[in-house]
């Protein structure tokens, strides 16, 4: 039996707009994943540890807050402390494509802006998954 | 994997909490694991408690294992929790949803939540699940709770397995519950009739406790606590339940019996599991894909294919 692909689907911030994240966890389990679903208004710092506790290859952000250029960096500091390096750090929401840029630049995989197909962030996953696990 | 599994087990023993998450991929993902390193952790276990909860979907399970963990965090007591949701058979997917119900230990160290999928169709979840809560065992928790939906029969052996089981129900879930496999009644050490407060609670714990009345009276007699664990209703009393129940098993060599039948099904699960796998080899399945061909002429009984796939593993196995 070939090894799942885990995914924690999480939404920070105080903004209670779910709908993306849950249309998003839903795509992806349906695509074959086991996804892990945060739920609302998780920190930086809940979102590393269900990710470490779950052992999951890849976590999913779902920002619509404009506070991307925090959380993410943020984000990826808590990961590196935990040593958690081969874990892939994507996500999607209202993000400018130059600050998505950056952010990628910084080490964050791919970033997704509105309008995306599910289909596309499946593949990204997919192909990521089978390039970086072995 | 870029580290070789010794360093993992070392991590492990020295309380690393990713290195205890690891170790359950590792497991649940089949891989092949030392069995020294196996036994290693398995003389570990044996220190925590083990709760199973089950229930109809909806019953509010997740909500009262938050209420329950933050209960035994107050007395001191470190917990580890895994939350068993069904993988869908059309696509293997699962969507795994307990953690909402349970934030409020995500950042609490003395707390271990893990997801867990059914996965696949030749069984084997139950020893998994078994084995996830040996490695919390021996990572050190006191209180390991097992929490799955009552629907399928391997949902209801992994709680069953535990030293205490709850089913938890909802005033609703009478006519269901008759509908459920009847196993989800006999399984229960405590039921617990969760959202008492709604309308027709009173009614369904008399039905309930009418339908109890009926068996036969054992040494241990299933009580039927009300609860709310939404507003923390009634959950003390579940905790107190619960010791009680663990008192009567420690009071005599049952809770020794339980956990040498826990040993006992889980190297049967475990043995079933590895058949199946073994079993289902390319050639089981083309003779398989033959008979299925064959179908519309109805040659073959499915009694006789069946013979005949196990002759031609026996004669692989020689």
């Amino acid at each position: 039996m070939s090894k799942k692909i885990r995914v924690l689907v999480a939404k920070p911030g105080l903004d209670g707009h779910d709908r993306g994240a849950k249309v998003i966890a839903s795509a992806l389990r349906d695509a074959g994943f086991e996804v892990i679903y945060s739920g609302l208004h998780q920190t930086p710092e809940k979102i590393v540890s269900m990710a470490l506790q779950e052992d999951v290859d890849v976590i999913g952000i779902s920002i619509l807050s404009g506070a991307h250029m925090t959380l993410f960096p943020r984000i990826m500091d808590l990961m590196a402390k935990q040593g958690m390096s081969d874990v892939l750090l994507t996500g999607g929401g209202i993000i400018p494509p130059e600050e998505a840029k950056e952010l990628e630049g910084k080490g964050t995989g791919k970033l997704f802006g509105p309008g995306t197909s599910t289909r596309d962030i499946i593949d990204y996953i997919n192909t990521w998954a089978a390039e970086h696990r072995a | 994997m870029n580290r070789n599994m010794n360093q993992w087990f070392e991590d492990f023993s020295n309380g690393s909490m990713r290195a205890l998450a690891r170790i359950i991929s590792l497991v649940e993902n089949d891989e092949p694991i030392d069995d020294d390193l196996r036994d290693q952790l398995y003389q570990r276990t044996g220190q925590a408690y083990r709760i199973g909860i089950t229930g109809p979907p909806g019953a509010g399970k997740s909500t009262l294992v938050n209420q329950m963990t933050k209960l035994y965090r107050q007395q001191g007591k470190t917990v580890g929790i895994i939350a068993v949701d069904p993988t869908s058979p059309f696509t293997g997917g699962a969507l795994l949803g307990d953690r909402v119900r349970m934030d409020d230990h995500t950042l609490d160290s003395g707390v271990f939540i893990r997801s867990m999928a059914t996965r696949g169709s030749l069984g084997g979840l139950a020893a998994k699940a078994q084995e996830a809560a040996d490695m919390l065992d021996a990572f050190g928790k006191d209180i390991v709770i097992y929490e799955t939906v009552g629907v399928g029969q391997s949902e209801l052996d992994i709680v069953e397995a535990a030293d205490t089981t709850l089913v938890v129900l909802v005033p609703e879930s009478g006519d269901s519950v008759q509908a459920m496999k009847a196993g989800l009644m006999e399984i229960a050490d405590i039921f617990v009739m969760n959202k008492a407060d709604r309308e027709g609670a009173d009614r369904a714990l008399r039905e309930l406790s009418a339908m109890l009345h009926l068996r036969p009276a054992q040494a241990w007699n299933p009580p039927v606590k009300k609860a709310v664990a939404m507003k923390n209703d009634g959950v003390i009393d579940i905790l107190e339940t619960i010791g009680k129940h663990r008192h009567h098993l420690e009071d005599g060599d049952l809770l020794t019996r339980k956990r040498k039948q826990r040993f006992v099904k889980t190297v049967h699960a475990l043995v079933s599991y590895r058949l199946k796998q073994d079993f289902w080899d390319e050639t089981a399945r083309q003779i398989l894909e033959g008979h299925i061909e064959s179908l519309d002429q109805k040659k073959t009984s499915p009694y006789r294919a069946a013979k005949q796939l196990m002759a031609n593993y026996r004669e692989g196995v020689r």
